[in-house]
């Protein structure tokens, strides 16, 4: 009827061809249906991805009410779109947090600065040899010497900063923090820990010890305590809120928070934490989270869709994340967009809530969380924030809650 | 005797160089390689010109310049900054807090020379 094998069509069913245009407006015909309707389901997470994209850069003016249809009449351009969409938001962080690094970085300043002291002194070590005539012999061998050493030294810290700026995966080299190497253990990961889904409590600690056991070649040790303090966590949120029942409920209410934690009667924190650790893959839109301590200082992240705040040094204080932490127990929803040429628009959910237990004793310990995900088209109304990473790499020149100039001049 | 040069600088090899090409200038230098203890090794001498490292051990060069400054024994003592970063907001600094001059490593022994000689002049 539509000129394909049954065997091509079997193929089709099980996403194992691509298609598109002609054939599928053939056979949608030839079924009845519309095309948008064949392809809802194998197409979602593009369309998803398409939507990012366009959100990401709006004066593009892309035609959102025709993404159905493009994504079914050219799979192929499609996905090209996505997958460079996804590239650009990866490289966007990635320039962030090199930023961030050579900016705030005490490791990476220090280590520049041996660097450079290495130099100096050979240049004018061998200034010394070269211009004067008269040095004695004396002289002269420790001179040699010296060259000698500050050579050896200057090829071990350049090196060192060669695999430094390459990034994870690099053995030795200058040492980073413990939050770091955490954060893209996690990465790795997805951000999220099958093992420990449903996990019984008396194998609980032996997963854990297990999962930790992978941060082998790391630098710090500090990063396995931190890591199964994420893991404690995890687990605990896991137990709340089940995988299946959790991803069922969330795909029924669009992900929305406030209706997933009055549904499981649990705090919205620990929703908001469960949404950003769903496993990937599975028709979630791309989530991101931030939980700050009372001071602003980030306890965990996980950058998502040009989301990200510095890990070291103040970032910017107009994410809801921080208001959140003014008005502790008051959720707070906005949308958020991103600097830089491709803008995009994210929808934040954050609230402040006390950790550990009530002590009449102490002040309350307080946490802030906050959710981010691409915003949608008609999601919550409200005023657009502007906001940033932090005031050393953002542009925004006319920004009110600036504190200091940045460096992109 | 030549006036008196304290070079306060923590890379050893650096300070061996400078030094050299000081001394062969006419100048007695003095080293001190700690930052914590360098203010008081300026009252101490007091020298005719200090040569500052601003990334030293225990206190940056600027927190000892602005002591320096603070203090009439030593408020009109020349000082000569050195950094490894020359960004301008280094420099803006270092000139507000009362620096003389500022150069940035590497630098070339006749530009350290010059500038000894002339802030010795002045």
């Amino acid at each position: 009827m539509v000129g394909i094998s049954p065997s091509y069509l079997n193929l089709i069913e099980h996403n194992r061809r691509r298609i598109g245009g002609k054939l599928l407006n053939d056979i949608a015909r030839a079924l009845g249906s519309e095309a948008a309707q064949l392809t809802e389901g194998a197409e979602g997470p593009l369309i998803e991805a398409l939507r990012a994209a366009a959100a990401a850069d709006p004066g593009a003016d892309a035609e959102l009410p025709r993404i159905e249809d493009f994504a079914a009449r050219f799979p192929g351009w499609a996905g090209l779109i996505a997958a460079q969409a996804r590239r650009i938001a990866h490289l966007e962080a990635r320039i962030t947090e090199l930023a961030d690094r050579l900016t705030h970085d005490p490791d990476f300043a220090t280590a520049l600065h041996q660097v450079i002291s290495a130099v100096t002194s050979i240049r004018s070590t061998a200034s010394i040899l070269m211009d004067d005539s008269a040095v004695d012999a004396d002289w002269m061998q420790r001179f040699h010497r010296n060259i000698y050493e500050d050579s050896l030294r200057l090829a071990d810290q350049s090196g060192a900063l060669i695999r430094y700026l390459q990034g994870p995966g690099e053995d030795g080299g200058i040492t980073r923090s413990a939050p770091d190497d955490v954060g893209r253990f996690l990465e790795g990961l997805d951000h999220h820990v099958a093992a420990l889904e449903g996990v019984r409590h008396e194998e609980e600690a032996a997963l854990r010890a297990e999962v930790v056991a992978g941060l082998d070649g790391m630098t710090h040790t500090r990063a396995a305590r931190l890591l199964d303090d994420w893991l404690m966590r995890y687990t605990q949120d896991a137990r709340a809120l089940p995988l299946a029942a959790f991803e069922a409920a969330a795909r029924v209410c669009d992900h929305d928070p406030a209706r997933l934690a009055a549904e499981f009667g649990v705090p919205l924190a620990q929703v908001l934490r469960r949404l950003a650790t769903l496993p990937p893959g599975h028709d979630h839109p791309e989530m991101g989270l931030a939980v700050v301590d009372a001071a602003g200082g980030l306890v965990t992240m996980k950058p998502a869709g040009g989301f990200v705040l510095p890990r070291s040094g103040p970032a910017c204080p107009l994410w809801p994340v921080f208001t959140a932490l003014g008005q502790p127990g008051r959720p707070i929803r906005a949308r958020v967009r991103l600097p830089g040429p491709t803008g995009a628009e994210l929808l934040a959910h954050a609230v402040a809530e006390p950790t550990g237990p009530p002590d009449f004793d102490q002040p309350p310990r307080i946490r802030a969380t906050m959710l981010v995900r691409p915003a949608r088209e008609g999601g919550p109304d409200g005023p657009v924030v502007a906001v940033g990473t932090t005031c050393r790499i953002c542009p925004r020149t006319d920004c009110a809650a600036r504190r200091e100039p940045s460096i992109l001049g | 005797m030549g006036r008196r040069v304290l070079l306060i600088e923590d890379e050893p090899n650096i300070i061996e160089a400078l030094s050299f090409i000081l001394t062969r200038d006419g100048w007695t230098v003095h080293t001190h390689a700690d930052g914590q203890t360098a203010s008081d090794r300026i009252r101490s001498l007091p020298p005719d010109l200090v040569i500052l490292d601003v990334m030293l051990p225990g206190r940056s060069g600027f927190d000892i310049l602005r002591d320096l400054r603070a203090d009439a024994a030593t408020a009109a003592i020349p000082v000569l900054m050195l950094t490894a970063r020359g960004q301008p907001k280094d420099r803006d600094l270092a000139m507000a807090l009362g620096a003389s001059h500022f150069m940035t490593k590497p630098f070339s022994n006749a530009d350290m020379l010059e500038q000894v000689r002339l802030l010795m002049a002045g």
